[in-house]
């Protein structure tokens, strides 16, 4: 058992007494202006002088650039300027999205604009700046360019293959390869009872955030220095890269984030299209602002996990799994992206398949290939579904093959609580999991045992429901080893500024960009100083008035930002003490702060307001020591170095009734039991949760980029490309158990990604339960109507 | 080429607009272009997301459909008019207080439609608010919030009518 009570005293009991705000569900304070419709996106800003620029864009899906005339272009009202790929090359330099910790990943170097040629349907081609954008969009007629169209790579096997190469330098179209096998793989399988194996195909889905990716960026001439405001998850990454490929030191660099209309992945990327608009701003030395449209993101924003793996898992005729097999393919487009590559999608498959189990052997096998449609990268969850989806789905196999009870092959399999520190077959290290609480938590909450009975009994009268399970484990809290080790300079510590204004308010900035986060810094500061939760104000995403950080990605705004603050409260109150202390000549040891005021420490008696501290060490302090100098501004750092990654775990269930006759899939209930160690803000951490499971299943039913066999993207627009709306998604109930990291004081793994991880395999999994007996598998997301029924063998 | 224009007079929240307006121009980039009301959203432009939802003469209708031209002599009212009437108030703290929101970008379009099941459908099921809001994505939340929210408001509002509080 690994409960929250053996946890050590200084997370424990610091939570629920000097830790008032940390666990409550408190409101976020600074979302009541996003409801009032004065939120700040990229879109709402105005600046004088503010030029608006528009991409021409490939229509093809390879094709070299012969020649290309934008003089008709430049003649159009408004048009301040039209350029190609080599106009804006001479002021930004190209990129190759490479790490050096992937052995041996490769691609090819990409211009912020393409010249000569282009790799994918979408790719910009030229730049036209007017000034509005309705006048840039005009003149997008007047282009003229001939293109010569050459053969075109769709599909993933094709790219394996390599009877053509997309880019001939590289040799062939293989980005990136992976292999590992343990010692004991082939003794595992050889004495396996029995052996399943099952291929499963997951379609490229994309992020559609509400707000399409903006730029707006601004260059002073005057002194060389570029303010960017952009929609982006990595303020400090998007400085060092804007600064490196534009040619701008990195302190005259400023990327201010303001709000964010949605990212989950998609706005930590460096966009051919955005770095260009950085470089006109620096050509034209005024704004420039560049807003995707629909259209635009579909073709543009990075997409993700277009999979087939093939995955086979050894059992013992008792029901002991021995070990995993897997075989994945991806293709990524025509380059990898750049700074975090497209490498680590089909890393994190290979990672975690298998994830939650107690098997020793594992063997697997990664092709990550290159093709001529839109690239793709880490969108939330990054390979977890994948992975999830195709562990639970395989173990769902082998207790078919068994005659078992899903849930209790599971827990037969499943690591022991008390197994930890476990280190996993792919070389992961797991602090703490309770993938046992979880389930017995999961099953108590959907009633296992009652929905089984009205499963059965429902069949009997023809109506076929079904019961999925899937176990998962998720990659929170990055150290270094995800990016920093690789040569990429994203950072991984995150670092919190605190300062306590003269009134007695908190001053807090910092790194993370977020939403929910913003206020669960507010909680923490206010619980570790000891002030209320109005007096709190938080300032992050600028990389102007913040410290060094990461960023919003990987689930670690939360533990690592939240730490930082967490650690800069305890310096504050520290040094607040110490003012206290010399105004009223007592020790500040005796002293502390409770409710906005400085209170002995045993009797509780209020001794001064903090806004008699702020005013004494800010307007008096001729009145203090000779010999004391106040710290009301105090900042900290943290970066988890322990483990490579803080593991959460959780597992989810979905209950499905499927119409044999249609296809068609009825969500009933969905349930997610998970730890994601110190639960912040329940509120928060719960709707963030199902937010991520309504993705989930998003990929899992309905979401998928659809390409012709010439690369042309099929259904660019919300009305063709579907997403989950209210209607058709269930009521999801949340369970936590929490097992906080010993590797902070705060104990916070993060809950970013967890539903959007585990909800496919749960969803295909319940459909498979449902039409057991009836036909194939369902083995091929997203799980349309036609799918169901092409498997149920009646189309 | 000079584009066309079109004089229009119409009423924009508590003010009183005339001024040619561009005959292709939709209401939604007429508000936030000409008159900086950037609280409606541009998410699709092709009446799909919701997000830049406004009413015209008590209607909750998609601004990216709608051409301004067509406005001529209505009451055009946005997310910024109806927070500062206050007709908003109790489902903006419902938001907040179920935590029906995250990035925020849908939320101008949702609360119009949560404005429009308040007024129009009081007594809507939780099923029937999910068959309302359908038309208005969100990507962060998992909807079941908004709807808490929403059924919060049309709960208090029905007993506070019980009760006899005149709204």
């Amino acid at each position: 058992m690994n409960a929250r009570m053996e946890v050590p005293s200084q997370t424990k009991d610091a939570a629920t007494t000097e830790r008032g705000y940390i666990g409550q569900s408190a409101p976020r304070a600074g979302a009541k202006r996003l409801l009032e419709g004065r939120g700040a996106y990229i879109d709402d800003m105005r600046l004088p002088r503010l030029a608006h620029v528009v991409y021409v864009r490939s229509p093809h899906a390879h094709a070299l650039i012969k020649s290309m005339d934008l003089s008709a272009v430049k003649k159009q009202p408004g048009v301040i300027g039209a350029f190609t790929g080599s106009d804006i090359a001479a002021y930004c330099t190209p990129w190759v999205g490479v790490l050096g910790h992937l052995k041996g990943i490769k691609s090819a170097p990409q211009h912020a604009v393409a010249i000569d040629r282009a790799c994918w349907q979408g790719e910009p081609v030229a730049a036209i700046v007017a000034q509005t954008r309705r006048q840039a969009e005009d003149a997008l007629h007047f282009v003229q360019v001939d293109y010569e169209v050459l053969p075109v790579i769709v599909e993933m096997a094709d790219a394996l293959k390599g009877d053509y190469v997309i880019h001939p330098e590289l040799g062939d179209n293989i980005c990136f390869q992976r292999e590992l096998k343990t010692d004991d793989f082939d003794e595992a399988f050889a004495k396996a009872d029995v052996v399943v194996e099952k291929t499963f195909k997951f379609a490229r889905h994309t992020g559609v955030t509400n707000e399409p990716r903006a730029v707006l960026a601004d260059y002073q001439p005057a002194d060389h220095s570029l303010t960017v405001y952009q929609a982006t998850q990595a303020p400090h990454m998007m400085q060092d890269i804007m600064s490196r490929h534009l040619g701008i030191p990195e302190s005259n660099v400023r990327i201010v984030c303001k709000d964010v209309g949605g990212s989950f992945g998609i706005k930590v990327h460096v966009y051919p299209d955005e770095m260009a608009t950085a470089a006109l701003s620096v050509m034209l030395k005024r704004p420039v602002k560049f807003m995707a449209d629909r259209l635009e993101s579909f073709l543009s924003d990075i997409h993700a996990r277009e999979h087939i793996a093939t995955v086979r898992m050894a059992c013992t005729k008792e029901g002991d799994i021995l070990g995993f097999d897997l075989d994945d393919l991806t293709g990524i487009g025509p380059y990898s992206v750049y700074p975090r590559t497209s490498g680590i999608e089909g890393n994190q498959v290979v990672n975690l398949t298998g994830g939650p189990y107690k098997h020793k052997a594992y063997r697997a096998k990664l092709n990550v290939v290159f093709t001529n449609k839109n690239v793709t990268c880490q969108y939330r969850a990054v390979g977890h579904p994948i992975a999830v989806a195709l562990t639970e789905g395989i173990v769902d196999e082998g207790a078919r093959a068994l005659g078992m009870d899903p849930a209790a092959f599971r827990r037969r399999n499943l690591i022991a609580d008390d197994a930890y520190p476990y280190t996993f077959p792919s070389g992961l290290k797991f602090e703490k999991l309770s993938h046992h609480q979880c389930l017995d938590k999961l099953l108590q909450m959907m009633d296992y045992d009652g929905l089984r009975a009205e499963q059965k009994a429902l069949r009997e009268k023809g109506i076929y429901r079904g019961i999925g399970l899937a176990a998962m484990i998720e990659v929170t809290n990055p150290s270094p080893a995800f990016y920093g080790v690789g040569g990429a300079r994203i950072s991984a510590q995150d670092g919190a500024t605190l300062r306590l204004d003269p009134s007695g308010m908190l001053n807090v900035s910092v790194t993370e960009q977020g939403q929910g986060t913003e206020a669960v810094f507010a909680q923490i500061a206010a619980s570790m100083v000891g002030v209320s939760l109005d007096k709190v104000r938080v300032i992050t995403g600028d990389t102007a008035v913040t410290p060094y950080g990461g960023g919003t990605w990987a689930s670690r705004g939360a533990g690592i930002g939240g730490e930082a603050v967490l650690q800069a409260g305890k310096a504050l109150k520290t040094n607040i003490l110490a003012v206290a202390g010399a105004v009223l000549s007592v020790d500040p040891a005796t002293l502390d702060v409770v409710d906005n005021a400085v209170v002995d420490r045993l009797t509780r008696v209020e001794q001064m307001p903090l806004a008699e501290v702020g005013r004494v060490a800010y307007f008096r302090p001729d009145t203090l020591p000779m010999d004391f100098q106040s710290e009301l501004t105090v900042t900290r750092h943290y970066t988890p170095r322990e483990f490579g990654f803080t593991f959460t775990n959780g597992i989810q269930a979905s209950y499905v009734e499927v119409d044999t006759e249609t296809g068609f899939i009825k969500l009933l209930k969905h349930w997610c039991v998970e730890d994601c160690g110190t639960v912040l803000n329940p509120m928060l951490v719960d709707e963030q949760l199902r937010g991520g499971v309504v993705q989930g299943l998003g990929g899992a039913l309905l979401e998928e980029c659809l390409y012709s066999p010439e690369g042309q993207m099929l259904n660019g627009s919300m009305a063709d490309y579907l997403v989950p709306m209210a209607y058709e998604m269930p009521d999801i109930e949340i369970g936590h158990v929490s097992t906080p990291t010993k590797t902070s004081e705060l104990g916070a793994k993060g809950a970013g990604e967890a539903g959007t991880a585990g909800a496919p395999g749960a969803v295909m999994n319940a459909v498979n339960d449902a039409l057991e007996g009836l036909g194939e598998r369902v083995v091929e997301q997203p799980m349309t109507p036609e799918r169901i029924l092409k498997a149920l063998g009646k189309i | 080429m000079t584009e066309k224009r079109c004089d229009v007079s119409l009423r924009i929240n508590a003010e009183q607009v005339e001024r040619p307006v561009l005959v292709r121009q939709h209401l939604v980039d007429f508000l936030r272009e000409e008159l900086d009301l950037t609280g409606s959203h541009l998410g699709c432009e092709h009446g799909v997301c919701g997000a830049c939802q406004v009413m015209v003469d008590g209607k909750v209708v998609r601004g990216c459909l709608t051409l301004a031209v067509q406005c001529d002599g209505k009451h055009v009212e946005t997310i910024e008019g109806l927070s500062e009437s206050g007709v908003l108030a109790d489902l903006q703290a419902a938001f907040l207080n179920h935590n029906a929101l995250q990035c925020g970008f849908c939320s101008s379009g949702m609360l119009l439609t949560a404005l429009n099941i308040v007024q129009n459908h009081p007594d809507a099921t939780r099923d029937e608010i999910r068959d309302h809001i359908s038309g208005n994505y969100c990507r962060c939340t998992g909807y079941q919030a908004i709807v808490s929210a929403i059924e919060s408001v049309l709960v208090a509002r029905r007993t506070g009518e019980l009760a006899g509080v005149a709204r």
